[in-house]
Parts: C-alpha cells; sequence; structure tokens
C-alpha cells in the first residue's frame, strides 16, 4: 500500500483550486461521479439482500476514484472497454443508474433488456463498448478499435480497464506488444485491488507490480499511482490521452486500490487478514475527496447539495426499476443475427 | 472468364472487396510481405498498403480481438489464422465474444467481421495441423460458417462473407489450393446459405462439404459407370445458414441420403442433417440416412495412414453401392 503522502493545501487553497490544471468544475463533476458510483453500488448491494438483484454482481466499491478521473479526463467520442466489474465505467461515462440498476435486476428497462445482465454491461451511445466477463478479451478487443480510430484518422482513444488478476493471462501480453508496435491509442489501465478472486496477486504474480512492473518488457515507462487519489488519477489519464491522440501509442498504467467488498456477490472475503480492511478505509477515496474539496473551499452546502441530488436520483431510480416489467419473452430470440432475428436455416 | 486456382481466388475475393470498400483491412500472420504462407495473399500488401495488409505477431488473440475491435467501430476485418487448428488458442473470440455481443447488448454491437482460416487434411500436417473444425464452429450460435469448394465459390462467397453484417467463419481447405477452375471476369457475389446441386441424381443424394466434395462427385461417376446408381451431389457450401430446403427436396426425390465429413464423427456436421432429414421427411426415405466421415480419432500424420482415415472416393463408392444393392 502506498503512503499518503500527499500536501494538503492550506490558506490560499480555494483561489488555486479555480485556476489549477483541474479546476472547481472538473472536481465537482468528478466528485459527483465518486458519489453516483457509491450510492449506487450500495443501492445494488442492497437490492443483492432483497433478492432484486440477480444472478452474479461485481461492485467497485472502493475503487470509485479511477473510474471518476478517467472518465474525467474523456472526450465524448473516447471508448470505454470495461471488465465485469464495469458498473463504475458504465455509471462514470453517464449511463443513466436507471437503466444500470434495470439490468442489474433483470427488467425490461434495463440497458440491454435483461439479455446482458451485470456482467456485460454497454452502452455505444456513451462510448461504453461493453463490459467483458472472460478475463483478458478486451484487450485485443480495445486494440482493434484504436486501430480503426488510427486507420481512419479519428482522433479518439480507447481505454481498457481491468483488474490486476488479468495481467497473468496471455491476452494481457499479447494486446501490450500489439499495441505498441502498431502504436495504436489505446489507454491500459490495471485496477490493481491487490486480490484477483480470492487469492492475493502477490501470491501468484512473478512481480511486487503485476501490470507497472510488466511495463519495461513492452518499451513502456512504468506508471503507478494512487488509484484512490481522483486528481492524481486524472492528471495520469490526461498525460496518457495527450500521448495516445500525438499518436505516440499506448500507455498503460497500475492504479492501487482497494475492494471494500467481496470479488462477487457470493463472496464475504474472510480471507484479508485482520485490520487490512480497516487500514484502506481510512484512505477511502470518497470521504477523502470530499475533504479536498472542503479544504479547497468549497462550500459543506454545495457537497451536500451534489449528495443530496444524487441519492434522490438513485432512490427514484429504484423505483422505477421496481415498477419496471420483466423482459418479455418475445426478445429471446432476436439479434442473435444481424436481421434482428435467429433463422440458422430455411 | 478465366481459369484461376482456389489459392488465387482468395487474393481475388479480398481484391475485389478491398478494391469496393476502403473499410474493408486485412491482418494475420505472415499475410502481407510474405503473401501468407500458403501464398493465398500474394500481392494484397503491395496493392492495398502496409495500412490496410497488415502482418501481426504470433498472437492469434490479438489478431481476432482486433479484428472485433475493429469490427465493432466501423471497420470490415478480415483475419486470418493460419490453421484453423489454432482456433484453439483463440475460441475465446470465436466462442464467447464474436457470436454473442449483439445478442447481449440487445443489438447495440455488431461484429461484422471474416476470419479466413486454413482447414482440413490432405498435407499429412499430422493431428495438430489438419483438422476440420467446421462442426467446432457450427455449434455456436450467432456464428456463420462457410466453407466453399472451388474457385468460384471462393470468390463468391468470400465476398459476400465480407459484406454479411455477422461474424463469418470462412475455411478454405488447404488440399484445394492448388485445383483450378473457371472464374467468370467482373465482380463475383454469391449468396450465404446456398447449397448447390452440383450432379443431379435420382437414386440417392450425397452431401459433401469442402474437400468431399470432389470426391463424392468422383464416386458419383463411379456409381453410375458402374454399378447403375444415379446420385445427385450437394455441396453444402454454408453450414450456418443452411440449406436445408435443398436437401430436403433432394431427399424426397431420391429417398437415400448419404453425407459425406472429414470431420471426425461425433457431432459432425452430417449428424445435424440426418437428424432433420429424420424429423422432417422421415417417410420419404427408403433406407437408413448413412454418415460417412473420418473416424473418430486424432489424425495421423504419414501419408499412407491420413488417406485411409478420410473419407475417399471409393469409401464412398462402397458404401453407397453396398447399402442400395448390398
Amino acid at each position: 500500500m502506498k503512503k499518503e503522502t500527499r500536501q494538503r493545501p492550506s490558506n490560499g487553497a480555494q483561489a488555486s483550486l479555480k485556476n489549477d490544471d483541474i479546476g472547481e468544475e472538473k472536481r465537482l463533476e468528478m466528485f459527483r461521479n465518486q458519489i453516483v458510483i457509491r450510492y449506487g453500488e450500495q443501492r445494488a448491494y442492497d437490492l443483492f439482500l432483497q433478492n432484486l438483484v440477480k444472478g452474479t454482481s461485481h461492485l467497485s466499491l472502493g475503487q470509485e476514484a479511477i473510474a471518476a478521473g478517467f472518465a474525467g479526463a474523456m472526450k465524448p467520442k473516447d471508448l470505454s472497454f470495461c471488465t465485469y466489474r464495469g458498473h463504475a465505467h458504465t455509471l462514470a461515462r453517464g449511463v443513466p443508474y436507471e437503466k444500470v440498476l434495470g439490468e442489474l435486476m433483470q427488467r425490461d428497462n434495463g440497458l440491454m433488456r435483461g439479455k446482458g445482465g451485470s456482467m456485460h454491461l454497454t452502452s455505444v451511445e456513451h462510448g461504453v463498448m461493453g463490459s467483458y466477463a472472460i478475463i483478458g478479451a478486451h484487450l485485443p478487443i480495445a486494440c482493434g478499435a484504436a486501430w480503426r480510430a488510427q486507420y481512419k484518422g479519428d482522433d479518439d482513444v480507447s481505454v481498457c480497464f481491468f483488474g490486476d488478476g488479468t495481467t497473468n493471462i496471455g491476452a494481457f501480453h499479447e494486446a501490450l506488444n500489439f499495441a505498441v508496435i502498431w502504436k495504436l491509442p489505446v489507454i491500459f489501465v490495471c485496477e490493481n485491488n491487490l486480490y484477483m478472486e480470492y487469492t492475493p496477486i502477490a501470491d501468484v504474480t512473478a512481480v511486487p507490480h503485476p501490470a507497472a512492473d510488466r511495463a519495461s518488457a513492452y518499451g513502456l515507462e512504468r506508471i503507478l499511482i494512487d488509484g484512490d487519489d481522483d486528481d492524481e488519477v486524472y492528471r495520469t489519464a490526461q498525460k496518457a490521452f495527450a500521448r495516445a491522440r500525438a499518436g505516440d501509442g499506448p500507455s498503460l498504467i497500475e492504479c492501487l486500490t482497494y475492494r471494500h467488498s467481496g470479488h462477487s456477490r457470493a463472496d464475504p472475503a474472510k480471507y484479508r487478514p485482520p485490520g487490512e480492511l480497516e487500514a484502506w478505509m481510512k484512505k477511502d477515496p470518497v470521504p477523502m475527496y470530499r475533504n479536498r474539496l472542503l479544504q479547497f473551499g468549497v462550500s459543506e452546502e454545495t457537497i451536500g447539495g451534489i449528495e443530496a441530488s444524487v441519492k434522490k436520483m438513485i432512490d427514484d431510480a429504484t423505483e422505477v426499476c421496481k415498477a419496471s416489467p420483466m423482459p418479455s419473452a418475445e426478445i429471446i430470440t432476436t439479434d442473435v443475427y444481424a436481421d434482428g432475428g435467429w433463422a440458422w436455416r430455411n | 472468364m478465366a481459369e484461376l486456382t482456389y489459392r488465387d481466388a482468395v487474393a481475388r475475393g479480398i481484391a475485389q472487396e478491398m478494391e469496393r470498400d476502403p473499410d474493408v483491412v486485412f491482418l494475420g500472420e505472415d499475410v502481407a510481405k510474405a503473401g501468407g504462407v500458403f501464398k493465398t495473399t500474394v500481392g494484397l500488401y503491395e496493392r492495398f498498403g502496409p495500412l490496410r495488409v497488415r502482418d501481426t505477431p504470433i498472437s492469434e488473440q490479438a489478431i481476432l480481438g482486433a479484428a472485433m475491435g475493429a469490427a465493432m467501430t466501423g471497420l470490415k476485418p478480415i483475419a486470418e489464422i493460419m490453421f484453423s487448428d489454432f482456433f484453439a488458442v483463440c475460441f475465446d473470440f470465436i466462442a464467447n465474444e464474436f457470436p454473442k455481443s449483439r445478442y447481449m447488448t440487445n443489438g447495440q454491437v455488431k461484429v461484422p467481421l471474416v476470419v479466413r482460416t486454413g482447414n482440413g487434411a490432405g498435407s499429412r500436417f499430422g493431428a495438430q495441423h489438419s483438422q476440420s473444425v467446421e462442426n467446432w464452429c457450427m455449434m455456436i450460435p450467432g456464428l456463420k460458417v462457410v466453407a466453399p469448394s472451388s474457385p468460384v465459390d471462393v470468390v463468391g462467397l468470400l465476398a459476400a462473407s465480407i459484406r454479411d453484417p455477422d461474424p463469418v467463419i470462412f475455411l478454405e481447405h488447404k488440399s484445394l489450393y492448388g485445383t483450378k477452375g473457371e472464374v467468370p471476369d467482373g465482380e463475383i457475389l454469391d449468396i450465404l446459405g446456398t447449397a448447390k446441386i452440383l450432379r443431379p441424381g435420382k437414386d440417392a443424394t450425397i452431401v459433401a462439404l469442402a474437400m468431399m466434395v470432389p470426391r463424392a462427385l468422383a464416386a458419383a461417376e463411379r456409381l453410375q459407370a458402374e454399378a447403375g446408381i444415379d446420385c445427385e451431389v450437394i455441396d453444402v457450401r454454408s453450414l450456418v445458414p443452411l440449406d436445408t430446403q435443398t436437401i430436403l427436396g433432394s431427399v424426397v426425390k431420391t429417398g437415400r441420403l448419404f453425407t459425406v465429413e472429414e470431420n471426425p464423427r461425433l457431432c459432425g456436421w452430417g449428424a445435424e442433417i440426418v437428424s432433420i432429414v429424420a424429423d422432417e421427411v422421415f417417410y420419404d426415405l427408403d433406407g437408413p440416412p448413412i454418415r460417412i466421415t473420418t473416424p473418430h480419432i486424432p489424425l495421423p500424420a504419414a501419408d499412407i495412414l491420413e488417406d485411409l482415415v478420410l473419407p475417399n472416393a471409393d469409401r464412398i463408392f462402397e458404401r453407397v453401392k453396398q447399402s442400395l444393392q448390398g
């Protein structure tokens, strides 16, 4: 765990907030995104317990700053490729919570009308090109989207988020080599939350930092950051986007963070050593960022207003989803093929 | 009209589509500067340039993943997997990613791409470079699966596959690359999901695919000449979509069905056709449907052994004759 060494701004911080490289407006946007994810994931968890969220679900509680920081640095046309732990990244791109929760609740109002489920959240209109549940698959896929941008002269960047466990699968290494040799505008973001599923990543990896320590093998800069610090994430993302848009190729960024909950719905996370969660909770990204905003001079009223409006939005969305019908059987056979149907024979 | 090899027909089909549509791009191992290990893509790099025809590392997952990402965002990629046996190292994309993305996203994500691959035996390459994997692909909802047997079909079906909005697995038979056939000048565009009756007949229907097609035709000629049995030979051409109407119509006419499959026996494509025929035209059958397949074994490398296990014209002749005349 990286030590907290950040300098706290003191007097005069309020003036610098508006004028620094991030600025108040961007910080409030990122804070709001963190709150949407935090409250949204907590609501999803509560709804599991009521058996209203079905199937499996992988929460990003504790990892909000990565999603908020990267989304804050993205342009609307940039593309996100997520894993099954993708609620946060989907929400951070502006996908309505109601559509995400609807999918988690497997209702007709869900993003994919219940055909994909929690692990496959996708909203192409928001640049969320999919959540991939087979570890590693979306790294090469993000390369392909970046290849299209390079070939067509589009200036969008593909961002691929994945966990620490992904760094030990072949597709990770194939994709990194491929992205470098083709100099593709793609950013690989490893969210190192210390556990692959139940096993500590350090127990099964040859190097201490599963992504950053592999960067040199592909001629890339070693980038290891505090993934719980939204500003640090945002600034790192900005640099990677600038590099990608300049045609200088991919970046690999390892963000240190911690998963507050278990791997999935079924996991009580009993494998954690005593005291570990408590230690990480002290650097919980959401209150940390809230405090920073206060120190920067943002009023409690402004912050409280954001929190209250998000809470209301989540409450309203929950009611909409509860009232939404289940998907109808007629969609079972739609969209297997491009003609809209499923016919494999005449 | 010109005589073209099956091998040259591949480059002709790709070139026709790349000429027509700038969104068509092509990637694979040794496909660009070297023109492909089977020399199927000679000249494309020189003609269309390094941005559209690209050599890749030996990274089958990266090849198929990149093709998918490009397809999802507006290109029409063609990816080559050198040997179809290598599908096993990138099967996630074939089984999980290409075919399910449209469905899982409720139609948001589209994956219009073609995976070309060298399929089938006859080159004495042994059990990991000779397999016929069409049945691996046919069983996956969301894929289309095409396997031409002649140069003209290579051009027309490849063009149709590239223009198709769904992911298509295009299986080229390695042992057919050197075969020749007449190919008309100008644009050729065929239709997926259409079988072809290559030889009309009244006594028995023989359904074949890829390299089994010329062998079935040769057997049919011998059956006519030596046993007086008049066989109708159908080239399936496309397993998905499957032209069942042509097959069912033929079986209704002849009363007998034989499938000739190169894939190992269990779950071969012929089993599905036999099942459809049994379900739908059972009472038109005059005898049991019969599958002629490679036995359920890994393929041996030695020529003398490989020749013994693959269905050939003699085996087809014997099986049909014995079945119809005892």
